[in-house]
């Protein structure tokens, strides 16, 4: 079978709330913010490493962004992806998600023959959920999002589960097909040593626009068809009174105040 | 059907709305709300999809609540969310009446629905908006909380327009019953391929608290530490018999279902009393939290952003201090009966 995974190099999680809006110049601030692999892609790849061991598969592990983002398709080389693609072109940055899509969808076209596509359903900055359904739209194949099980996954019809309000949902998709995975599927493992030292030999190949065959219109922030008009400051200040003292004195405080407001009866 | 399409030229608001044991859901009523607004000052109609294998009175409570068309289709086929026919005949009515705005609500059909219809119709989309407004050239703001300030998103050359909103953003509308509107049957697509059925889907009986009615909400994020670390933040909502409510890395970590998270892609909530627990005041869920009296905010990082947004602040780690909080106010509740 031919799994393409999409990665996306987001910063990282625990370092995200340094990116901030400067009131003043109203652009973005970012400080040396680390870039990661997208947490959800992780499971997403977890999940084609999962196929290959079941059935024998052939992974790609695809990726937009700029050179740096190298790193993260040479991070998903050594937890088992055969092969590696980044698009990087300038022509491709300040997409939105669906120049995002668009452009993704493009590569796994000239790819070529594949049985699944498998993304992550969400990215922890833009968290969207879009570029998923959207791939799958532009390459005409079936979607499902935030599948948490695989029930039936072999043959050409795969019965998975999904997560859904309060409960769950179980959907019958064709192949070929694109899943979004959520957290729930399985339990990426670590990075081992011996798939770093393998990643070595593998070639991470490089894509602009040009290789692709698509137009400079059609990608990047001329092919977005959403803009960020402004930057605006949103009102959620308080003003603050810190309880002091102990432990012991501060639950104590805290207790008074909740009796008072009623919600302790 | 000619006759109609003679009157929507001057442009319409479509809501993609949702029905669930007969029930309208909330937020597609505050969307016909938003878009009655918006419609009213672009002069242009407003019309609702409605799906499903039995719709009670639902097409007539979304004309109350503002609609001027209701586009319904009835099936025993419709008795699931199935997206391959919802997909088609939103399309195929959209690329005949070109609508000018499409809205649906962030829930887990929408979510996965509206992408698709938005790549289909080969225009923009903004994901859950917490405020809609129309520019002095008409074409619609999308509001988005990001990066400690508001993003305005705008889809300038391409239409419709698109965005998600969560339920609770928008306020729900009163019901007029005098309204008149216009009920339309639509035939189910002949050439479905069913590349993707859903077969089942269970929701199942809450038990607890629902987050948007609740008065006391507990909210815990990531400084809960670990999976049982969560659960003393769950036992303090239980003894305050208040609703649990989390941030996004909660239900990253799994320890909490992403129906509980409160926030821009979550539950808008409105309580009077509101205590945040190993959280960092990120707007994402702030923005979610709207018109609490009381709120009070627990973390061991004395410079986090959240201390900036509650009234009360509380420098512990919340490990520790929750065990001995829960244990003052079991004191307390038991000096009350003796």
């Amino acid at each position: 079978m031919k799994i393409v995974v999409c990665v996306k190099a987001v910063p990282d999680p625990k370092e995200a709330d340094k990116i901030r809006i400067d009131p003043e110049t109203k652009t973005l601030i970012r400080d040396n913010v680390d870039l990661t692999i997208n947490p959800l892609d992780k499971h997403a790849l977890e999940a084609a490493l999962q196929l290959k061991k079941k059935f024998g598969a052939t992974i790609t592990a695809l990726s937009m962004g700029p050179p740096v983002a190298g790193a993260i398709v040479k991070e998903s080389l050594a937890l088992g992806a055969d092969h590696g693609i980044l698009l990087s072109d300038r022509a491709f940055g300040g997409a939105d998600a669906f120049a995002t899509a668009y452009t993704l969808s493009k590569a796994i076209e000239k790819i070529g023959q594949f049985d699944l596509v498998l993304c992550g359903m969400a990215s922890s900055d833009g968290a969207t959920e879009w570029v998923g359904p959207q791939i799958a739209t532009f390459l005409q194949i079936p979607v499902v999002t935030m599948v948490n099980e695989l029930l039936h996954d072999s043959g050409e019809r795969w019965l998975v589960k999904t997560a859904w309000e309060n409960g769950y949902r179980k959907v019958e998709v064709q192949l070929p097909a694109l899943l979004t995975v959520a957290r729930e599927i399985n339990k990426p493992k670590n990075l081992g040593f011996s798939g770093i030292i393998k990643a070595r030999k593998k070639e991470i190949t490089t894509w602009s626009h040009e290789e692709l065959d698509v137009s400079e219109e059609c990608v990047g922030s001329r092919g977005s068809p959403t803009i960020v008009a402004d930057f605006g400051t949103l009102e959620t200040a308080r003003e603050v009174r810190m309880l002091e003292g102990s432990a012991e004195e501060k639950a104590e405080q805290l207790v008074e105040i909740l009796a008072e407001s009623g919600a302790i009866r | 059907m000619n006759d109609m399409k003679a009157e929507t030229n001057k442009g319409s608001i479509w809501v993609v709305a949702e029905i669930k044991d007969c029930m309208v859901k909330p937020v597609s009523l505050q969307l016909v709300g938003k878009a009655r607004e918006l419609a009213d000052q672009l002069q242009m109609d407003v019309e609702t999809f409605l799906f499903g294998d039995r719709l009670g009175d639902g097409p007539q409570l979304l004309v109350a609540a503002g609609a001027d068309t209701v586009y319904t289709a009835v099936s025993d086929e419709l008795e699931m969310y199935q997206p391959e026919l919802y997909a088609e005949m939103i399309c195929t009515l959209a690329k005949e009446k070109h609508p000018e705005i499409i809205l649906l609500g962030s829930t887990f059909i929408g979510r996965e629905l509206a992408p698709i219809v938005a790549a289909r119709l080969d225009t923009g989309l903004t994901a859950h908006c917490i405020n809609l407004v129309l520019n002095s050239d008409g074409t619609l703001d999308q509001q988005i909380p990001a990066y400690g300030g508001l993003i305005s998103i705008i889809c300038p050359d391409r239409r419709p327009q698109m965005a998600t909103v969560a339920e609770g953003v928008f306020s729900t509308p009163g019901a007029d019953r005098s309204r008149s509107g216009a009920v339309v049957s639509m035939p189910l697509p002949s050439d479905v391929r069913w590349r993707v059925k859903t077969v089942e889907i269970v929701e199942e009986q809450r038990q607890e608290q629902s987050l948007e009615s609740a008065s006391f909400i507990v909210a815990g994020g990531a400084g809960a530490g670990t999976h049982s670390g969560w659960g003393k933040i769950h036992e303090l909502s239980g003894i305050l018999n208040a609703a649990l409510g989390c941030t996004r890395p909660v239900v990253d970590e799994g320890w909490a279902g992403l129906e509980t998270m409160i926030g821009q892609s979550g539950k808008m909530v409105s309580p009077q009393f509101y205590i945040g627990v190993g959280l960092s005041g990120e707007l994402q869920h702030m923005v979610g939290i709207k018109g609490a009296s009381i709120m009070v905010a627990i973390n061991n990082d004395p410079k986090s952003p959240v201390f900036e947004q509650v009234d009360y602040g509380i420098v512990e780690d919340c490990t520790s201090f929750i065990p001995l909080l829960i244990e003052k106010i079991k004191a307390r509740v038991e000096q009350k009966v003796s």
